[in-house]
């Protein structure tokens, strides 16, 4: 399944190195990857595949939050159906 | 390829506009638990209940956190108790209202719905049991809500019951006297009661419904209030068209959430009831849309063509976003659920009377409305048929839930907490209606054409 994953937080060096390091562990591939710095901030939107993850993706979400935390930024992971049931007719 | 500010558009509306899915509701039919022993129907009602609906919780929260949007309440609703108890040989339906609360407490879910009759055109004596058992199962159950439809386009207003009702308001104010008439919050009475409605109170499981179903609830007032901002001083054109386009988005949420929420539980997928509801938080109002849209105060002169306007244009809106919408469909305007209706009432510019005129253009009707206290019967049941009537006129679906706060005036505050608020008192008027309401019998199905 196809996932959307947007980290914000204050720009800083490791932040792509540590988001993927978590994504890795959980067996989570990474299709896509943009990225900006605006005015000292950092924004990350990926896009990744769950299908060979072993954990729910109820818990995969709960823990990149949990990451996200730990490394003091807004980590989301969303499923991708409902940006599409938004944005697209 | 999506790109990134829709996302973050997404991200944003559901941070700080308030965008959730208000509630997933699953619909029960209770009419296999049919027994002349209530000891067995009970335990039937509470079985079937608890087994039907044994995961919605779990696959509710399941669903909120893979999609990142909150789903705020789990409930179910059930076949009417006045037909799904119409067999047991008892005087009282109060130990079902139990039932049905030790069965949500089990589930983990805040509220049931279908403590229920309809008695449009007449009383079965089970429904005459029901309704008077209203006031206690109020007082002695949390989280079960109870709801009474007395009048339709089709059969007309049934006087009986919305004399009836008048007292059974009252009594369940009192026997909830140290709640402050809580028990009144819980209870609905209505004209051309839907039977799909997953909103509590008056959610229930219709007869024409199948055995288990999901329907969902969208909410978005915050959404619609902040896209209304971007077009300051534009044409109605441009706001209804704006409404319109949020409305979709909103409601496109609601289809995916109750699509994904059918699939997992292997439940039929029912509706998506596409309603603007507010609750009590700041920026989550529907009078601050009304009022953006050039309003002083919501309740002024131009408060109803406003409310026409977005009611309709939500609808548009949403029609196109869902495969199946029904339920209530439309936005509500509960006074004590709404911060800028509450403000509106305290400065006194939101008035019953406007009220009233704004349910003949909106979804439901009076709604979570607080009253004096020594307000009598009759003048509650009197303001009962003044909106069954334009429910029944209108081909559309009216409501009152009312409450009489034992002990206070017009200037004190009801508070109810939580997603109820708190709602000021309103005066009425003190002329009597009390020989109106004690004629009884029907008021006659209206004609269907030689509409003016």
């Amino acid at each position: 399944m196809k996932a959307i994953v947007t980290v914000v937080g204050k720009d800083r060096v490791g932040i792509i190195a540590g988001v993927c390091n978590a994504l890795a562990e959980q067996n989570i591939n990474v299709l896509d990857i943009r990225q900006t710095v605006m005015q000292g901030y950092f924004t990350m939107m990926m896009i990744v595949d769950t299908a060979a993850a072993e954990l729910p993706l109820a818990e995969l979400c709960a823990r990149m939050e949990e990451k996200g935390k730990d490394m003091g930024l807004s980590i989301r992971m969303q499923r991708e159906d409902i940006f599409d049931a938004m944005h697209r007719i | 390829m999506l790109n990134q500010s829709d996302v973050l558009y997404t991200q944003e509306m559901i941070d700080k506009r308030h965008l959730d899915i208000r509630t997933i509701t699953m619909g029960i039919n209770l009419l296999d638990c049919m027994d002349t022993d209530p000891e067995r129907c009970c335990r039937k009602i509470y079985e079937k209940v608890t087994r039907c609906a044994k995961d919605l919780v779990k696959t509710g929260e399941d669903i909120e956190r893979e999609f990142g949007i909150p789903i705020v309440n789990k409930r179910v609703s059930v076949t009417p108790i006045a037909l799904a108890a119409s067999a047991c040989k008892t005087d009282s339906y109060v130990p079902m209202a139990q039932t049905l609360d030790a069965a949500a407490k089990t589930l983990g879910i805040n509220f049931i719905g279908g403590f229920s009759a309809l008695v449009q055109k007449g009383c079965t004596p089970s429904d005459w049991k029901l309704i008077r058992s209203i006031p206690e199962a109020m007082a002695c159950t949390e989280r079960v809500c109870a709801s009474v439809n007395v009048g339709s386009t089709k059969a007309g207003i049934n006087m009986d019951a919305v004399a009836e009702m008048g007292r059974i308001v009252r009594q369940t104010a009192e026997l909830t006297r140290n709640d402050q008439g809580l028990g009144c919050a819980k209870l609905v009475v209505f004209a051309n009661a839907v039977e799909d409605n997953p909103f509590m109170a008056g959610a229930f499981h219709g007869v024409g419904e199948a055995d288990c179903v999901i329907n969902v609830g969208v909410s978005g007032p915050g959404v619609v209030y902040h896209a209304l901002q971007s077009v300051k001083g534009a044409s109605f054109d441009v706001v209804a068209e704006t409404v319109k386009r949020t409305a979709f988005q909103v409601t496109r949420m609601g289809q995916i959430v109750g699509q994904e929420a059918s699939a997992r539980l292997g439940v039929p997928f029912g509706i998506v009831d596409l309603s603007l509801a507010p609750t009590p938080a700041t920026g989550d109002s529907v009078a601050r849309i009304l009022e953006e849209m050039g309003l002083e105060v919501c309740g002024t002169h131009g408060t109803t063509a406003a409310l026409a306007l977005l009611n309709d244009a939500v609808k548009k809106g949403g029609v196109m976003a869902s495969n199946h919408v029904g339920g209530l469909s439309g936005a509500f305007i509960p006074v004590s659920e709404d911060e800028g209706m509450i403000a509106a009432a305290e400065s006194g510019t939101l008035t019953l009377a406007k009220l009233e005129a704004m349910t003949c253009v909106c979804s439901v009707g009076l709604d979570m409305i607080a009253v004096p206290g020594d307000t009598p019967a009759e003048t509650i049941s009197a303001i009962i048929a003044d909106e069954a009537a334009i429910g029944m006129i209108n081909s559309k679906t009216t409501a009152v839930r009312i409450i009489p706060a034992p002990g206070m005036q017009v200037g004190d505050r009801v508070e109810m907490g939580g997603l109820l608020g708190s709602a000021p008192v309103m005066p009425v008027h003190r002329e009597s209606s009390a020989l109106f309401v004690a004629r009884g019998g029907r008021i006659p199905a209206p004609i269907q054409s030689l509409k003016n």
